[in-house]
This record gives C-alpha cells, structure tokens and sequence, in this order.
C-alpha cells in the first residue's frame, strides 16, 4: 500500500505577488536618477557631439545652431585629410598625444607600483608617506600646475635654478615653456599628477594579495624579485588591466594641464590633442571641425579601449 | 568581462566628448534689472567691482534699473559670449574687446545700432571717430559702441635713457640702436620688454608692421595673403627683437603683459610697447609716472610704397547689448549712462584708458603729456585690425605663427625669410577651414 502524502498548495495572496515585484523593481529604480544624471551629461552631449560634426557651425550659423547647414563628411575630410595643413597639423597633435599619453602611464604606473610594494609592509612613517605620495591627486589642478608653470620659468624657475646655478649641469638655461622641452614639461606634469592615483590603486591592489602566497613563495626560495613577478603581478593583472586604461585615458585627454601650462595656445612641441581640438572649436570658431576631431578622437579610444579589453581580459582568463 | 568592457567604452566616451561639450550660461531680466558682463580691466575682478560698483549705485539712483554686474577674467569672456550666443541666454549688456565685433557682429547675437538705437545712446557723434571704426564690419550698423579707449606707445625709462645720453627714438632703426645701448645681461638689464608667447600680441605686431611694410592681411574678397612679402618683412620685424639681442630670450615665454610691465617697472627692460592701461599696472608695480615717458612705436623709415607709419591698431573695449535681452531699452539707457562724458572721465581714469568721448577730455585728468601721447597715436597713428567676421581666425592663425617663430628665434634659431614665409603660408593655407 502506498500512500501519498501531497503537500497543500500554497496560493500566494495578490499582495505577496504585488510585493515581490516591486522588490524586484525596486533596485532598477534606484538606479533611474543615476541613469538621468548620465544620459544628461554624458549621452546626450556626446550624441550633440557627434551630429555637430556633420554641421556647419561657425560665427555665422552659431545663434540658430541647430539649424546650421548640414555639411555631410566636409569636417571629417578637412580634419582627416593628411595633404592640407588643418589635417597635418591634427596628425602632428595626435602623434604627440599618443607619445606623451604613453609615457606618462608607463612611468606612473611603474613609480605607484614601486611605491606602493615598498610601502606594503608596516614599517614606522608607512602612514606619512602614503600621505605625502597623494598629495598631488589631492591638490587642487590648477594652482598646482600654476606652481609648476613658476617653476619651469627660464629666468626664475627653481628648476632652472637647480639644474644651472646649483647642479651646473649645464650653462646655458634651457627653456621648458617654449620649444622642444615643452614636451617634457608637460609630460613630467602630467605623471607627477597621476601617478599617485596608480600608487593608490595599486596599494588597495595588493591588501587582497593573501598573505600565505607570499609565505608558500618564500619556503620555495623565491626573493624579492620573484615574489614581485610570481605573485604580485599576476594577482594584480585585474587592477592593473583596469588601471593602465584608465591612466591613459586621463592623459590622452587632460585639458586642465596643457591649458594651465601654456595658455590657449600649446607650443607645437606640445601641442596635445585636447588643446589642439579647443583652438579648432572656440579659438577659430569653428565648432563643426572640433567636432569632427572630437569623435575621430573618441573613435580611436574607442578601438584602443576595445582592443585593449579584449586582449588583456584573454590573456586574464588564460592566467586563471 | 563583460561589464569591465562596458564600462571602458563608457569611460572613453564620457572621457572624450567632455572635449566639445559647450555649457550655457545667462540670465533673463526684468524691467528694473539688468546683467551686465563687464571685461577685466584693472587688475583683479574685485578692484573692477569696486570701481564699477558706485558708479552702479549712481544709475540706479537715477534710472531705478538695477544692474547684477559679473566681472569676466579675459581668457573666460569669449567663451562665455560663445555659450550665451548658442543657448540665447545672455547678459543684457556687455564688453567686448573691439578686435572681436565683425566676428561677433556675424553671429546676431549683439543688437545692431543702427541711427534710431545709436540716437538713443547719444547718437554717433558723441564718439570719437577712430573708436567708431573698430564697431563692426564697415556699411553694416555697428554691432557696439566704444567704452574705453586704448592705443599702443613706447614706454621708455627716463632715467635709463637720461644716464645713457639718449633721446626717446624716432624711427625703427633708432629704436633698435637705443635698445642695443640699454642692453646689458650681465646685469639682467635689456633695451627692450616683449610679451612673446602671447598669440594676440603677436597677432597686433604683425598687423601694424605688416601695415608699415605696405601690406593688407586680408585682398579683394576678403582674400587671406598672409604670406605675402609685406607680412613677412612685418613679421621678421618683430621676431628679430629677440634675434637681435635687444631682448631678453626669456621674454619668449611671457604670456601676459604683468611679467613684462613688473620687469620695465624694476629698470629691468627700458622699453616696452604697451598698450595705455599698462599705466596701472606700473602703478600697482611702484612706478610712478614720472618716471617713465611714452611716445609713438616708432616705424620703419622711409615707410615703403602704399605703407603707413601704423604705430598701433585701434585697442580697446566696447560695450553692447545682447540681441536677446528682455529690457533693451533699459540696457541703452545703461550704455547712454557708461559713455556719458562724467562716467567717462570716471571709468577710464581708474582703469587707466582713454574716454571714448571728445568731451571727457576737458577733464584735467586727461590733459597730462602721457594722455596726450596715446590721443595723439589714436588719431593719427592707429588703424583698426580687419573688421571682418573672419577677424578672429587672421588673430589666432598669424599670432600663433609669430608665438612659434619667437619660440624659435629665443632658442637661437634665428628664422629666415623663407623659413618665416613657410610659416605664415600654413597659417594662410588654414584660413579657408577657419572661414
């Protein structure tokens, strides 16, 4: 004989049903004012963007704007066009964004991952140095690179001051607001500015790296050196990926530190892309051409950043 | 994987368009109020406050109209102008450098004087003529009216050229051998101060002395010829201050006019070529002004062929109202009120400027031999800068050019003819993408 026991069914109310669905909801619109906040700043101005770029906007058309004639390609083969000067001039800018963009996150992420392995371990003044290595990320833009720009002064600077009359490195002083060296100044500018962000990533990096990892290493007779490429590097290839990205990012793009360096108008040693774009669009009024620049730019990250994630998240995904 | 994707392609985006995203800015009005944009002419905001703001008191004492006045820092106004022309919330009135009307003249976004708005402002002979021409595009109603008057003048030292048993120069050559005698780096002391990494200085040198050489910027139809050989013989003009060894290489790197005043000030440079508000920067800099002398930027001599003795463009500030404003009437009465000859004499001797009007100089304020050397310059010296709405591309394009050459001649490279030439056909070549 068997004898089956069946379980009552339970009916959920309308109310439990009703409840659950708008818990269900419920975190979707916690997230509305936050999707606002983004289509408002950065979709809905970026898709302006992109359709400025197929318009003719200059001091002529500027007040009714959005009426402006429809100009086709015209900007894109002005700006793109490698024979005329308007676009030798954006290729010119782009190679020396991409160098200075590069240099600047190779050497800040080298200084913030040295700074922040020889700060992992507690040691008294760990805590004031941390402190001292954020500074620049925590002071204010621009009255630092203001600071900066007295600094590399040819007459005045300290710099110049160090290298001449105190180091005699050289005698003849050099400039480093004008010409060749520009690049360098803004270059040393711009890392001294980020690298703090790469020190303090990575520092928060290496807290989740266990402890054991390094002792296994050590009872295999692993050294500094091979701790740092065994394990420290491996474990912070996520971080890292994200990073490296995202200091590049900054630099490709940075206003701020070219603007406040030079003024309006970059010596062409220096003569960085989001300078570049600003004299394109409001210093020669013609916002259809900055456009245009503006998204080969964004089209170019965009395959960077693309490319970027795809080989690095591969290469993630064989390592585990 | 995913996500990480995402939001990379979202940082690019946000990261990248945050380079063209405009902004706007203004403000409506109503009846009793008007914004007022005024430029920066002393030298902080909170210094032009104080000095505008009785005379704010004063008109709404009379008018009942009361005026939020915003002082905008010069790298700022543009922009500002810019955003408020685009979203059509502005100011009601406003300042604009002169150089500026034809180019803002062209948007529509300024209120056209035509002789029924001009009458309501005085009309247009309550003006000094040369002030009336940097107003706009010429056969067009004027898109401004002058506010305050500024020229360009030599500045010299009186002792430095009393010790050295010198005269103030007369000719370009003259200036070049004066300088040459004042100069000496061992003691950090040079013949000459120039601003040379400033673009539109260097746009206003090339303009005058491609004027002295015998040349227009711009042709029939408004056709560049930048490179032409009037403007690079303009153009060498400048440059080869620094060549020369008159001027100190540093001064390649000066971006504004208060590192080149503070060094006239401190016996550092013994001339400078500065426009008449420089005044008062030497004063704030402990000069006072019998200590120095001014005289016309002497030209090249003889002055060649279809050339003229140009010693300054036609600088200054003019005042508007915005195309959009709620209360124009009021903004008028406001712009009657700031070029009446009593706020005239008021404004301008604070700021260090020229009335813009003939019967403010009754005042003996502007009756000093220093006054009398830049009114002199004014009305007879001086040419406008192309009042064309194209103006502000020939600025950016031939002052950057000039900036690079400067760059190059301070690092010892002293640019040639043709290297000069190459430069201004680049920027020549450039002007139909800027039109």
């Amino acid at each position: 004989m068997t004898s089956t026991l069946s379980r009552p069914s339970r009916v959920n109310p309308p109310s439990a049903e009703r409840r659950r669905r708008a818990v269900k909801w419920f975190p979707y619109l916690l997230l509305v004012p936050a999707l606002l906040a983004e289509l408002l700043v950065h979709v809905i101005p970026m898709l302006v963007g992109i359709w400025m770029s197929f318009q003719q906007i200059t001091q002529f058309t500027l007040r009714n704007w959005t009426r402006s004639p429809f100009t086709g390609l015209n900007n894109f083969k002005l700006a793109a066009t490698l024979s005329s000067p308007v676009g030798q001039q954006l290729l010119h800018s782009f190679l020396i964004t991409i160098a200075y963009a590069a240099i600047a996150v190779v050497v800040s992420w080298v200084l913030g991952l040295t700074a922040a392995v020889a700060l992992q371990k507690p040691f008294p003044g760990r805590g004031v140095l941390r402190a001292l290595f954020l500074v620049p990320f925590a002071l204010p833009v621009f009255t630092a690179v203001i600071t900066w720009r007295f600094m590399l002064e040819r007459d005045t600077g300290i710099v110049n001051w160090l290298l001449v009359d105190v180091l005699g490195v050289t005698d003849d002083r050099p400039f480093w607001l004008v010409g060749p060296n520009s690049f360098i100044s803004i270059t040393v500018v711009m890392i001294w500015r980020i690298w703090p962000y790469a020190f303090l990533t990575i520092t928060a990096g290496l807290q989740s790296i266990p402890d054991e990892l390094y002792e296994a290493a050590e009872m295999d007779g692993a050294g500094p050196w091979q701790k740092l490429r065994r394990v420290t590097l491996p474990m912070l290839r996520p971080v890292n990926r994200v990073l490296v990205l995202v200091l590049f990012l900054w630099s490709f793009n940075d206003f701020t530190v070219p603007y406040t360096l030079f003024g309006a108008s970059a010596p062409p040693q220096a003569d960085v892309l989001s300078v570049h774009i600003y004299q394109s669009s409001f210093v020669t009024w013609n916002f259809g051409l900055g456009s245009a620049m503006s998204v080969l730019v964004l089209l170019f990250l965009l395959v960077v950043s693309l490319i970027y994630m795809g080989i690095s998240g591969r290469r993630t995904r064989n390592a585990t | 994987m995913r996500s990480s994707k995402t939001a990379a392609v979202v940082a690019a985006l946000s990261l990248v368009v945050g380079i063209s995203a405009g902004c706007s800015s203004g403000s409506s009005s109503s009846s009793n109020t008007l914004t007022y944009w005024a430029s920066n002419q002393s030298t902080s905001l909170d210094a032009d406050k104080q000095i505008l703001q009785p005379e704010l008191d004063k008109f709404q004492q009379q008018t009942g109209i009361h005026v939020n006045v915003e002082v905008i820092p010069w790298p700022d106004l543009l922009n500002r102008i810019l955003a408020a022309t685009t979203s059509g919330q502005g100011p009601d009135v406003l300042n604009i450098g002169n150089t500026w009307a034809a180019s803002l003249q062209a948007t529509g976004a300024l209120a056209q004087f035509d002789d029924a708005t001009l009458a309501k402002v005085g009309g247009r002979d309550k003006f000094i003529a040369s002030g009336m021409a940097a107003t706009g595009a010429p056969g067009q109603p004027p898109a401004a009216v002058p506010l305050y008057g500024l020229a360009y003048g030599l500045f010299y030292n009186k002792k430095m050229f009393a010790d050295a048993g010198l005269t103030p120069p007369t000719t370009w050559q003259q200036l070049l051998d004066d300088a040459r005698r004042l100069t000496d780096p061992a003691k950090s002391q040079w013949g000459l101060g120039i601003e040379g990494a400033s673009y539109t200085e260097g746009a206003h040198f090339a303009f005058m002395f491609n004027r002295q050489n015998g040349g227009q910027p711009f042709g029939p139809g408004n056709k560049p010829q930048f490179d032409s050989p009037q403007m690079v013989a303009g153009v060498k003009q400048y440059v080869d201050l620094i060549s020369s060894g008159v001027v100190n290489p540093s001064d390649a790197e000066h971006v504004n006019d208060t590192d080149m005043d503070g060094e006239f000030a401190s016996g550092k440079a013994a001339m400078i070529m500065q426009q008449n508000n420089a005044t008062a920067t030497l004063k704030s800099d402990g000069m006072t002004e019998d200590q120095y002398g001014v005289v016309p930027i002497p030209a090249i001599d003889p002055v060649p062929a279809g050339g003229a003795p140009v010693s300054s463009i036609v600088a200054g500030i003019d005042m508007t109202a915005f195309a959009n404003s709620q209360n124009l009437d009021g903004a008028l009465k406001f712009i009657n009120f700031m070029t009446s000859p009593d706020e005239q004499k008021i404004l301008n001797s604070a700021f260090g400027s020229l009335p813009v009007v003939p019967d403010a100089y009754s005042d003996p304020r502007f009756s000093t031999p220093l006054i009398g050397a830049f009114r002199q310059v004014l009305a007879n010296r001086a040419e406008p800068m192309p009042q064309i709405a194209q103006e502000s591309q020939f600025e950016t394009l031939i002052g950057n050019a000039v900036k690079d050459l400067m760059a190059q001649a301070a690092s010892g490279q002293k640019p040639d003819d043709n290297a000069i030439k190459a430069r201004l056909t680049t920027a020549n070549q450039q002007m139909p993408a800027g039109g």
